[in-house]
Order: C-alpha cells, then sequence, then structure tokens
C-alpha cells in the first residue's frame, strides 16, 4: 500500500522534473509567450498584449535593428523589459531628448546596443540609463497574438 | 527476422525516449544547477615573484594571507572550476566572491585576461554558439555592490558610486585584468555562476571563499 503510493509519488516527480527540463529548454533555446505590460511601446505593443518571442536569434547573434526585443533590465535583473533596438555597436545614435534644441549624438560602444520604446514620450530606454550589454538580451519578438470576435488570426510585428 | 526488425523498433524508441529524457534534463542542469569550467587568462593570478625560493617561504608562512587566486601555473596548468547557478539564483552576491560574467565586450581573438572555455559541453551550447561571435565569460571578484563608493585604478572616474542593480568586479591581478576598471560597473542580469570550488589540479582542490583584498575595500558601504 505505501509501497504503490511511494511508487506513485516517484513517477509523479520524475515526471514533473521531466517537463520542467523540456519547458526550460525551450524557453531558453527556442522561445515561449510573453505579456507585455506598459506604455512604453504603444502602439505597436499595447498594455497587457500577448506575443511570442524567439530565443534563436540571440543566440545566432541575428538581432538587427528594427528588432523589438525582450532585454533583462539593467538597474533591476528580474525584471523584463521590451523595446525596440536604435542602434546596434559601432552605430551613431542621439542620445538627447526631442524636446532639446541642440542635439547630442554618441557611438553605441561595442557589444552593447541602443534601445528605446516606440512611445518616445513614455518611455523609459537608453536615454535614460546609456546602452544595454547585449548579453542581456532574453529574446527577440517576433508575433503578436492579437484575439478578434470575428477570427483568430496573427499579425505580424 | 521479424523479432529482429521488433528488437530494432524497440531499441530505437527507447533512444528516442532516453535521448528526449536526457538532454532536457542534462541542459537545464548545466544551465540552472552547476558546471565545471576551465580557467584561461592572468587576470587572477596573484602576482608571482620571479624567486622560486621566495615563492616557497611565501606559501609558508603567509598561507593565512595569500589570495585563493586561480591558475597560478599560467599556461601549463589551468584551473578547472565548478561554477555554482544555483547560489546565484537570487543575484545574491557577497563582496569578495569569484563570479563568472557574461562579457559584454565581443571580440574573437583570445585577449590575455581570464576567461573560460567549456569543460563539460552539451550538444546545444555547442550548435548554438556563433564562431563569428563567441559570448565568453570573463571570472572576476566581486569587489563592490550596489551603492557602494570605491576608488578605482585607472577608470575614466576616480571613484565611482556603483550604481543601482550593478556591481563591480577586478581581476586579482590588476596590471593584467579586463575589468571593472577598464569598462565600468557590471549588471547583475549579466552575472552567470559563482565559482566555488577549484576542482584540478587535485593539489590545488580547495573551497573558494568569499575573500576580499585589503586594500579593494570600499570607501562607504550602503548595505552590511
Amino acid at each position: 500500500m505505501l509501497r504503490n503510493a511511494l511508487g506513485k509519488a516517484f513517477r509523479f516527480l520524475g515526471y514533473t522534473v521531466q517537463y520542467g527540463c523540456i519547458a526550460h529548454c525551450a524557453f531558453e533555446y527556442l522561445g515561449g509567450i510573453v505579456v507585455c505590460s506598459g506604455p512604453s511601446m504603444e502602439p505597436t505593443i499595447q498594455n497587457s498584449d500577448i506575443v511570442f518571442s524567439e530565443s534563436l536569434s540571440r543566440h545566432f547573434y541575428c538581432i538587427r535593428k528594427g528588432d523589438i526585443v525582450i532585454v533583462k533590465s539593467p538597474n533591476d535583473p528580474k525584471s523584463n523589459i521590451c523595446k525596440r533596438v536604435i542602434g546596434l555597436e559601432g552605430d551613431k545614435v542621439c542620445t538627447s531628448n526631442p524636446s532639446d534644441f541642440l542635439k547630442s549624438h554618441s557611438y553605441v560602444p561595442k557589444g552593447h546596443v541602443w534601445l528605446e520604446g516606440d512611445n518616445l514620450r513614455n518611455s523609459t530606454d537608453s536615454r535614460c540609463y546609456g546602452p544595454v550589454p547585449y548579453g542581456l538580451i532574453r529574446g527577440r519578438i517576433c508575433l503578436k497574438i492579437v484575439f478578434s470576435t470575428k477570427m483568430n488570426g496573427t499579425i505580424f510585428v | 527476422m521479424a523479432q529482429a526488425q521488433g528488437l530494432g523498433r524497440r531499441y530505437i524508441k527507447a533512444f528516442f525516449k532516453g535521448f528526449f529524457v536526457a538532454v532536457p534534463v542534462t541542459v537545464t542542469f548545466l544551465d540552472r544547477v552547476a558546471c565545471v569550467a576551465r580557467v584561461e587568462g592572468a587576470s587572477m593570478q596573484v602576482f608571482l615573484e620571479i624567486s622560486f625560493v621566495y615563492q616557497e617561504i611565501k606559501r609558508c608562512l603567509f598561507t593565512d594571507n595569500s589570495k585563493p587566486s586561480l591558475n597560478p601555473g599560467g599556461r601549463e596548468a589551468s584551473d578547472v572550476v565548478l561554477l555554482n547557478h544555483w547560489s546565484i539564483r537570487n543575484y545574491d552576491v557577497q563582496r569578495g566572491d569569484i563570479v563568472s560574467l557574461v562579457s559584454s565586450v565581443s571580440f574573437w581573438r583570445s585577449i590575455p585576461f581570464a576567461t573560460y572555455t567549456w569543460c563539460l559541453n552539451v550538444v546545444c551550447l555547442f550548435l548554438l554558439r556563433s564562431p563569428r561571435n563567441p559570448e565568453q565569460k570573463i571570472i572576476k571578484r566581486v569587489i563592490a555592490l550596489e551603492g557602494d563608493i570605491i576608488k578605482t585604478i585607472g577608470y575614466k572616474k576616480k571613484y565611482v558610486k556603483v550604481p543601482h542593480g550593478h556591481i563591480w568586479v577586478e581581476g586579482d591581478h590588476h596590471g593584467h585584468s579586463f575589468d571593472s576598471n577598464a569598462f565600468g560597473p557590471v549588471s547583475l542580469g549579466l552575472l552567470h555562476a559563482r565559482a566555488t570550488h577549484i576542482l584540478w589540479p587535485p593539489q590545488r582542490w580547495q573551497k573558494l571563499q568569499p575573500m576580499l583584498p585589503p586594500e579593494r575595500k570600499p570607501l562607504h558601504r550602503e548595505q552590511e
């Protein structure tokens, strides 16, 4: 009786570990579904939109200018931020605010990227905390999942 | 004939079942729990004296003061360290810990500072490493945490207050080290693992204790 129960418990534990590991590998090396919150990427990504991010581009170093990426926050490693890549290493970017009269430019250092939100008025991005190291990038957003009353569809962002 | 076919099919089924269990579990273990790596480079060497006799005396008399450095033997005998991912899952580091970080500078040729190459590797890691731009890991010692004010050696600012969510890392061998004195404070998100033990060579088997060099103590600590 007890042996039966123990056997079942161990089998359950085994399956949990196995599926947990498969899930980890999938999220880390392939991609996963992410829920975005915040207004900094409007109108491209609204608050509480569901998007699909893939991690292959990060591992193969295929992140391009204009991609929307999920990045670990430089100031808080436990939270993620979602911004658009404006400049790669070596690119010249404008670091001043849009309202400034005199524009200042700088070059993105090696191994870093420059991120900006689409909603420039309401976004804390590289204009606040500077260029972000490439190693913090977690994935690239490739799809946005949109549900409508007429049909289920996805649009490419 | 039919028996051999049945056996072959069973074998293939067992192989795939084992593959899909073993590979994800191993990959997850090496990513999240612990892995082993070989240290290359000289930036974690304590500065070696020229005379061998002096070295011996120093080792006998000053063993309690000597810093647990990595790679004192240079290129001939690289240390192999155990990297613990599990202990830094909450980004909980102390001053004096030896940690490995994802390098924020991409490079193609190896440069003389401490990097490490994977010792025990898994299929995925081999496949996904791009030869054009290898994401190298560097091993350094944590000198200051967020909020500390420290005096730098050769950085563009003489005194630096480590920003929120960042740490200041330095190699033990200051002259030969590509560390925060070159690229500034490092974001905690780039933290990869903590080096807890030296596994090889056997005569250097030891547990690495967090030890802050007294001359590198921060001038002001925000958190104790």
